[in-house]
């Protein structure tokens, strides 16, 4: 059946390899021109560049979550800025438990906060976060176990759609609430800041902060690639069922909450993991993490890059939080008007994203010969874009 | 006594313990009958959408459901395979499994296979992924992540693609085919797991008579080896492939016979059939 095979190399045409080799390129680049280069150089890159990128490359992460279930399940979440920032709480948690004795009140084994608020001792969740391997097993177990049981409880349930996509935002907001509270015992409203080091090196060390990015873009790229191969398995085409016609999948015999739930699962691991990622570089965790406008926000980058695309979803979340550091810098006040213009334009049209607008362009560069080229109208994407 | 007993059937050394076992389900048609729905109960808010509903297919049969609109055709289907629990009554499937107490995947599982009356099929999917995703195979996460095509399954669907008649459209979207041809891939896709008993409900509504007779050649060529139920709105179909008829009328059965027995019936005329002779 070598008819099988050109198909299945016309369809495996993702451009993750030359993706991942750009992604690979540009941070050596950055790197280097940061750590090589004198600072008059032209080709000198800035440390707050360099933390910038970091930054957009840890959203560019979360927005791959995002599309992971969204696009490939039609699972709209509006929550997943939850699990992002559990993530960074766990890291925030472990940074701050590293700063030892140099913080303002000096106590060697209580974070300020809890001083300031006459805690004699260390409350349970926080203990063992001082070690680095607990902090990062923390960082995957805490939104790892929160998707499984929400997931279960609604995917068990047959929740879909915008009850689903509700749900998941009440569950960031209640989080948020939560996290505002003193009595939590996560720093309340000012969250977790004034981090010093990380493993034993300087948070403010150039070299930490170009490592920490480096970390960053090749994780993306190690869960671009496995999310890529994820999805080409059975289990992903099983995935892309479920999105299109899931009773006709459970009819078959697949039981979809199953594949909803692990998809969910691993969807929050790579959240929690862009989560951890984010705090260091940052330097601040606060519940304004968990708000759900956050959460809304992921779900535009998605958009704007391309459902159900991987690489839209990364290329969607660099350039609108490009866009807005520019936009903020020149008109704070009018950033949300012009993402949710932004969102309005992509909607109308752009449905596709910018993934669908590039392929439109490649489809008829090359006169649209093939016989079997993915239609436009795709029936697929009926996401939740209600 | 009977405590040594059980010890020594335990203790057996020429089999393994039951529970070891890989369960496999075979249904048993001993008595030629592989569906039993008896005493078959459900309303919804006051309305009876079954009433009492006996119903009995034997093993290869080709059966025909009738009724008018609310005669609880689909209902029967939904409680049939799993989607729908019925407030009393029994659905046996062969003489041992009983099928109420199972859910939707295990009842595709157990060889149960049912296609919707508007065709449901994976559009964003070539033809051959969703044939693929069909066959009968372990259908959990893990195991599926790393499945491979096997030269058995990829000849499994080129047979089944020969039999709908999709083969030139084998790498087509499924989304891009034809109303036809979707309601094909959707019986395909049932054929691909290899059931015992197929349900399908309207397979011609919408085909051309072109394409209403090709359905009937292939469903008629189902029976025997599979048995086959087929809910149809279309007499002139009914009349082209049944053998045995049964008519449903306010969720229980009215008549059963061959079609000529149940069209002079009198009860069936008054009904259902007295508007269109």
């Amino acid at each position: 059946m070598n008819q099988l095979m050109r198909f299945s190399r016309l369809h495996g045409d993702s451009k993750v390899a030359p993706f991942v080799a750009i992604l690979v390129l540009v941070t050596l680049l950055a790197s280097m021109g940061n750590l090589l280069m004198p600072q008059d150089s032209i080709f000198y890159v800035s440390t707050y560049t360099i933390t910038l990128l970091g930054k957009y490359l840890c959203y560019a992460m979360l927005a791959l979550a995002v599309d992971v279930i969204w696009g490939y399940c039609g699972i709209l979440s509006l929550g997943h800025g939850a699990f992002f920032a559990l993530g960074g709480y766990a890291m925030g948690m472990y940074l701050m438990r590293q700063i030892g004795d140099r913080g303002v009140y000096g106590n060697p084994d209580l974070p300020d906060f809890m001083v300031f608020l006459n805690w004699s001792e260390l409350p349970w969740f926080w203990q063992g976060m001082d070690q680095f391997w607990f902090a990062m097993i923390m960082v995957l177990l805490v939104p790892g176990i929160l998707a499984y049981v929400f997931g279960w409880l609604a995917f068990r349930s047959r929740v879909t759609g915008v009850y689903l996509s509700i749900m998941t935002q009440a569950l960031t907001y209640a989080l948020m609430l939560a996290f505002f509270r003193n009595e939590m015992g996560f720093g309340g409203n000012n969250g977790l800041t004034d981090f010093k080091d990380i493993v034993g090196f300087d948070l403010q060390a150039d070299t930490t902060r170009v490592t920490l990015f480096a970390i960053t873009a090749l994780l993306l790229a190690v869960i671009l690639v496995v999310s890529h191969k994820i999805l080409q398995s059975r289990t992903g085409k099983v995935i892309v069922a479920i999105r299109d016609g899931e009773s006709r999948a459970r009819f078959i015999g697949y039981r979809t909450e199953r594949f909803k739930v692990w998809l969910f699962v691993y969807s929050a691991l790579i959240a929690g993991i862009a989560g951890a990622l984010y705090v260091p570089q940052v330097g601040i965790i606060n519940p304004g993490e968990f708000s759900p406008l956050n959460s809304i926000e992921m779900v535009i980058w998605v958009a704007v890059g391309g459902r159900g695309t991987l690489i839209g979803a990364i290329v969607g979340a660099l350039l609108v939080n490009y866009a807005k550091t520019k936009f903020t810098a020149i008109m704070p006040d009018g950033w949300l008007f012009a993402l949710g213009a932004l969102f309005v334009f992509v909607t109308l049209y752009l449905p596709q994203g910018l993934m669908g607008l590039y392929k439109n362009i490649m489809d008829k560069r090359c006169g649209g010969s093939s016989g079997d080229k993915p239609n436009d109208d795709e029936p697929a994407l009926k996401g939740g874009d209600a | 006594m009977s405590t040594l007993t059980d010890v020594r059937e335990v203790m057996r050394r020429d089999q393994v313990w039951s529970f070891l076992k890989n369960e496999q389900k075979q249904v048993d048609v001993s008595h030629d009958v592989i569906l039993y729905v008896e005493g078959l109960d459900l309303s919804f808010d006051g309305f009876k959408a079954l009433n009492d509903l006996n119903l009995y297919v034997n093993d290869g049969e080709l059966r025909c459901l009738i009724g008018a609109n609310g005669a609880g055709k689909t209902t029967l289907m939904d409680v049939i395979t799993g989607k729908t629990t019925p407030d009393s009554g029994s659905v046996y499937f062969g003489q041992s499994i009983n099928l109420l107490k199972h859910d939707e995947a295990a009842i595709a599982e157990l060889g149960i296979g049912r296609k919707f009356q508007k065709p449901t099929v994976f559009e964003a999917h070539s033809v051959f992924d969703n044939l693929e995703l069909s066959l009968k195979q372990q259908k959990s996460v893990v195991p599926m992540l790393f499945a491979r095509l096997t030269p058995t399954e990829i000849d499994r669907i080129d047979e089944v693609l020969n039999i709908i008649g999709l083969k030139e459209q084998c790498f087509m979207q499924a989304g891009a085919l034809s109303h036809g041809q979707k309601q094909w891939l959707e019986i395909g896709m049932l054929l691909v797991a290899e059931p015992r008993l197929l349900l399908i409900d309207e397979p011609v509504a919408g085909m051309t008579a072109q394409e209403t007779e090709r359905t009937a050649e292939l469903l008629t060529s189902l029976a025997g080896e599979r048995t086959v139920i087929v809910v149809e709105h279309d007499m002139e179909f009914v009349r082209s492939i049944a053998r045995t008829v049964t008519v449903l009328h306010q969720g229980s059965v009215l008549a059963e016979g061959t079609m000529d027995q149940v069209q002079n019936n009198p009860d069936v005329i008054e009904v259902y059939l007295g508007e269109a002779p």
